[in-house]
């Protein structure tokens, strides 16, 4: 039985007091060092159990490599109501389940359009009054395999991105991108908020169905790939992701609806987050398979509804640990300014769960002043990314890192072990129902929902085997 | 004056040196500068200091003296001396993105071990992401729980690695000292210790007999109790026997659990290596005779271990006899061989919980000193080597010297090689010239204080 230290020159990793790595020094023993500190309050007793448990090694590397393996292909553009149990007056909604008391302006503003788009309201008055009496079911998006952007409400009228897991066979939704300025998923519900949701179910919807028909499925694993060498990082940016995605469909649309071509890709055309949806979709079936693995400590879901930032683990099953939505810090739009910011909302952090977004900052060097910052902030937030997850993404790479993958897999105990919270990329609601867009920047997620998702790992690891 | 600084980390050992400045600063009278744990919150609440609300990953900086402007200038040295302590030499990468765990450092740089020093509760996860990197690990911290260790060791025994530790004090590992390692030449003996200090008494009296190690594997010290098994010991032997520059086993340790004892048994009779063993135990060798039996295995003579007879005549003695050691298994050793006496272990987990071991910070040992009363023997340890004070004679000297002032017998062990940093002749000599006995063997020392106590030398 030998031991490789033995052999060879030493090289070692030091850990804590200075004054021995010092001593290496001194003896010209190369080695390097742990800018160490300790982990967030409270959490060592948690931290030793889960560690300590016997199936976390092996879980994680299941759950992660199910996550990084995932091939996502747009399939389909199907309505709502044909594919999600989702019977008249029940809306779905970004983030973890949230009741109207509690839904912040935007939530409140977007349940009140889907009220209106559904013919369930005379106006908004009328529909804010039977909100409040609990006349909509509300349920997380997270719950049927489908996520939406910030207030992420989806109603059973409206047409969804239908993406398929071509290796593990999952399936995952998410609504169609209606542009900025005032959108529903902003919180606004005007008239023109309506009149252009209508136009997609309508128009956009069923020209964008016929046109996968024809063109089978398009592989948006590839298409994520080549996007984030083009600078995207596909939540805050998706400028050539969505180029790729026109480049790609304009001609099977131009034959599949020949009568609309010109005003759906103008549409998409003009929407350079019109991908980020798909995207989202995609990142959604990939977490998903990485769901329910017993012991494994990896994030499989971060959502906010903006008034709670959520998170789900593989090894917990389908259980949220949540802590209040921050106030995202970043640049604002015309006369706005932080006191016209709703708490951060929305599903579009599965981004960041799947590696992408604030995770893959540095292979979008064009965004980092848009939120706030200079290029060498966008190398060190992906770089610190590394200390909290467990892969780098085999094929999501970032050309300005030499190509290494993007940090991929949050993994709880890293992040309280470490104290450094996932870099969420976001853009910023106002809190006044109706306003729309803010702004976009950085957010943090509240340390307690990690924290708090470490103490149930904790039990579980007790509890042993079969604990989801 | 009380600052509370969030956000900013470092060891406790640094922040001891940075308080000594500080405390040295023109105006201050009393400087705690030490992360915010419940221990050094309570340290400077009753030095009358009030305290604001902060956790341990908060770091406290409590000043008092004279006038607040030179509480100012103070609070701006002192930020020029933490600044100092994060300041990394060295460039590139490593320097401008440092890993924050031992897990993203194994992952992004060549290594063949881990050496985890941060406090014991935190210890578990360094060592663990180093296990599972395929790295063998040396923990110095102390207070890990023993089910944390087995766990380590288990784990270590999958994937092939060696845990050495935890409150392992010394290793080396291909020349490179670990921890409190002494400068040895390389030769053909390799060391598997349950005892920091009993490795580096053995080291160091081969190494004044002209003979070199292969490597110092330490175990920890409770490997051998029953519910350690023994673990890393086995795995060490069996290392050892397969190190083609080994030719010689040392095995030191407490007596072992016996069902451990018949399992190292079995496993040293399966050894192609010859192995001595040293079992500090009543009726057992001490270190300096299974030393001498390791060199004859050897074939090397057995030379006349270095001492520095005490200057001047002999006292009479009326008073008995005082330990104040440094080493655990030194600390063992003596109290066998003069079979009576007040013995203190200051390296024990007991006295530094919160608090730097006694080869760093003399602070307890030196008050121990000077409470001994005239009449009295005094036996203590002096470790040398990498990471233990770089000059102990600094401060123990005075304090040997207002002993021997006060009436006091001082008989000094003195454990260092000729290539110790601290250079082993000026710090026997400084010891010497204050008035104590310096011997080079642990035994040999104890034996001279139990002849002083029994009046049948000086």
């Amino acid at each position: 039985m030998t031991l490789t230290m033995l052999s060879g020159e030493p090289e070692v990793i030091t850990v804590g007091a200075d004054v021995l790595g010092e001593a290496l020094d001194l003896q010209a023993v190369p080695r390097t060092r742990v800018d160490w500190r300790p982990p967030m309050p409270g959490t060592e007793a948690d931290l030793a159990r889960v560690l300590a448990d016997p199936r976390r090694g092996r879980a994680n590397e299941t759950a992660v490599g199910r996550l990084v393996s995932a091939r996502p292909q747009l399939v389909g553009v199907r309505p709502a109501h044909e594919v999600l149990d989702l019977p008249r007056g029940t809306f779905l909604h970004a983030g973890p389940p949230i009741e109207w008391e509690r839904a912040s302006g935007p939530m409140r503003g977007a349940l009140i359009g889907a009220m209106l788009l559904e013919g369930l309201a005379t106006d908004a008055a009328d529909a804010e009054e039977r909100l409040a009496r609990g006349q909509a079911r509300l349920d997380s998006c997270h719950h049927h395999r489908t996520v939406g952007p910030m207030a992420g409400v989806v109603t059973r009228s409206m047409w969804m991105f239908e993406v398929h897991d071509a290796e593990h066979g999952g399936t995952a939704y998410c609504s169609l991108n209606e542009g900025l300025g005032k959108v529903l998923r902003y919180g606004a519900y005007g008239p023109e908020v309506l009149r252009r949701l209508r136009w997609m179910a309508e128009v956009l919807g069923p020209a964008l169905q016929a046109t996968l028909e024809r063109s089978g499925p398009l592989d948006l694993r590839a298409l994520t790939a080549q996007s984030l060498q083009m600078g995207d990082e596909l939540h805050n940016r998706n400028r050539a992701a969505t180029s790729l995605l026109v480049r790609e469909l304009a001609p099977e649309v131009v034959e599949a609806a020949p009568g609309h071509a010109a005003e759906v890709l103008r549409f998409i055309n003009g929407n350079d987050h019109f991908f980020l949806n798909a995207g989202m979709a995609a990142c959604k079936v990939s977490a998903d398979a990485a769901r329910n693995i017993p012991g494994s400590t990896m994030v499989v879901a971060m959502a906010r509804n903006g008034t709670d930032f959520g998170v789900q683990v593989s090894g917990l099953g389908d259980r949220w640990f949540t802590g209040p939505a921050g106030v995202p810090d970043g640049l604002y739009l015309g006369a706005y300014g932080p006191d016209d910011a709703n708490p951060d909302i929305g599903d579009s952090t599965i981004t960041e769960t799947a590696g992408l977004g604030g995770f893959a900052m540095a292979a979008a060097p064009a965004i980092v002043r848009f939120v706030g910052g200079d290029v060498s902030d966008a190398m060190a937030a992906t770089r610190s990314m590394y200390e909290i997850t467990l892969a780098e993404h085999p094929a999501y790479q970032i050309p300005g890192l030499d190509f290494r993958g993007t940090p991929v897999g949050v993994d709880v105990t890293l992040v309280a072990r470490t104290g450094l919270l996932p870099t969420v990329n976001t853009g910023i609601a106002g809190r006044v129902a109706g306003t729309g867009q803010v702004g976009a920047g950085l957010v943090s997620p509240p340390a307690s929902a990690f924290t708090t998702a470490l103490t149930a790992l904790a039990e579980a690891a007790d509890h042993g085997n079969g604990s989801v | 004056m009380v600052r509370v600084r969030t956000g900013v980390y470092h060891d406790s050992v640094s922040l001891m040196r940075v308080s000594r400045t500080a405390s040295a600063l023109p105006g201050v009278e009393v400087a705690v500068v030490a992360m915010a744990t419940e221990l050094n919150l309570g340290i400077a609440a009753e030095l009358g200091f009030d305290l604001p609300k902060a956790g341990p990953a908060d770091l406290l900086i409590a000043l008092r003296g004279g006038g607040a402007d030179t509480l100012e200038a103070a609070l701006a040295e002192l930020d020029g001396l933490l600044a100092g302590l994060s300041a990394t030499p060295a460039g590139g990468a490593a320097v401008e993105h440092p890993p924050h765990t031992v897990r993203a450092a194994a992952r992004e740089r060549a290594a063949t071990l881990a050496l985890v020093s941060v406090p014991g509760p935190y210890a578990f996860a360094e060592a663990l992401d180093a296990v599972e990197a395929g790295l063998s690990v040396m923990i110095f911290s102390d207070n890990v729980p023993v089910e944390q260790e087995v766990l380590l060791k288990r784990r270590a025994t999958e994937l092939g690695v060696l845990v050495m530790g935890p409150d392992c004090g010394t290793a080396v590992i291909g020349g490179a000292g670990l921890g409190f390692a002494n400068v040895l030449r390389p030769g053909p003996v390799g060391l598997v210790a349950a005892s920091g200090t009993g490795a580096q008494q053995v080291a160091c009296l081969l190494d004044h007999a002209g003979v070199g190690v292969s490597h110092v594997l330490g175990v920890g010290g409770r490997d051998l109790s029953a519910d350690v098994g023994g673990l890393s010991t086995l795995r060490a032997l069996e290392a050892l026997d397969a190190d083609p520059a080994t030719e010689l086993i040392v095995l030191i340790s407490k007596p072992p659990a016996p069902e451990v004892a018949r399992a190292v048994a079995e496993t040293v009779a399966k050894l192609g290596t010859p192995v001595v063993t040293a079992l500090l135990g009543p009726g057992q060798d001490d270190l300096t005779v299974a030393t001498e039996t390791a060199l004859r295995a050897l074939g090397a003579p057995v030379p006349a271990w270095p001492s520095w007879p005490a200057p001047g005549t002999a006292r009479e003695h009326a008073g008995g006899l005082r330990g104040i050691y440094s080493g655990g298994t030194l600390c063992v050793e003596a109290r066998l061989i003069t079979g009576s006496g007040e013995f203190t272990d200051f390296g024990d987990d007991a006295y530094t919980v919160g608090r730097a071991h006694p080869m760093i910070d003399p602070t307890l040992r030196l008050e121990a000193l000077a409470e001994v009363p005239p009449g009295e023997v005094v036996l203590l340890d002096v470790v040398l080597g990498h990471g233990a004070d770089p000059d102990p004679a600094a401060t123990l000297a005075p304090a040997i010297a207002g002993a021997a002032a006060r009436g006091v017998t001082v008989v000094v062990a003195l454990v260092g090689s000729e290539g110790d940093p601290q250079g082993l002749n000026a710090q026997a000599e400084a010891l010497n010239a204050a008035g104590a006995a310096v011997f080079t063997s642990n035994a040999q020392a104890a034996g001279h204080a139990a002849e002083v106590v029994a009046g049948i030398a000086r």
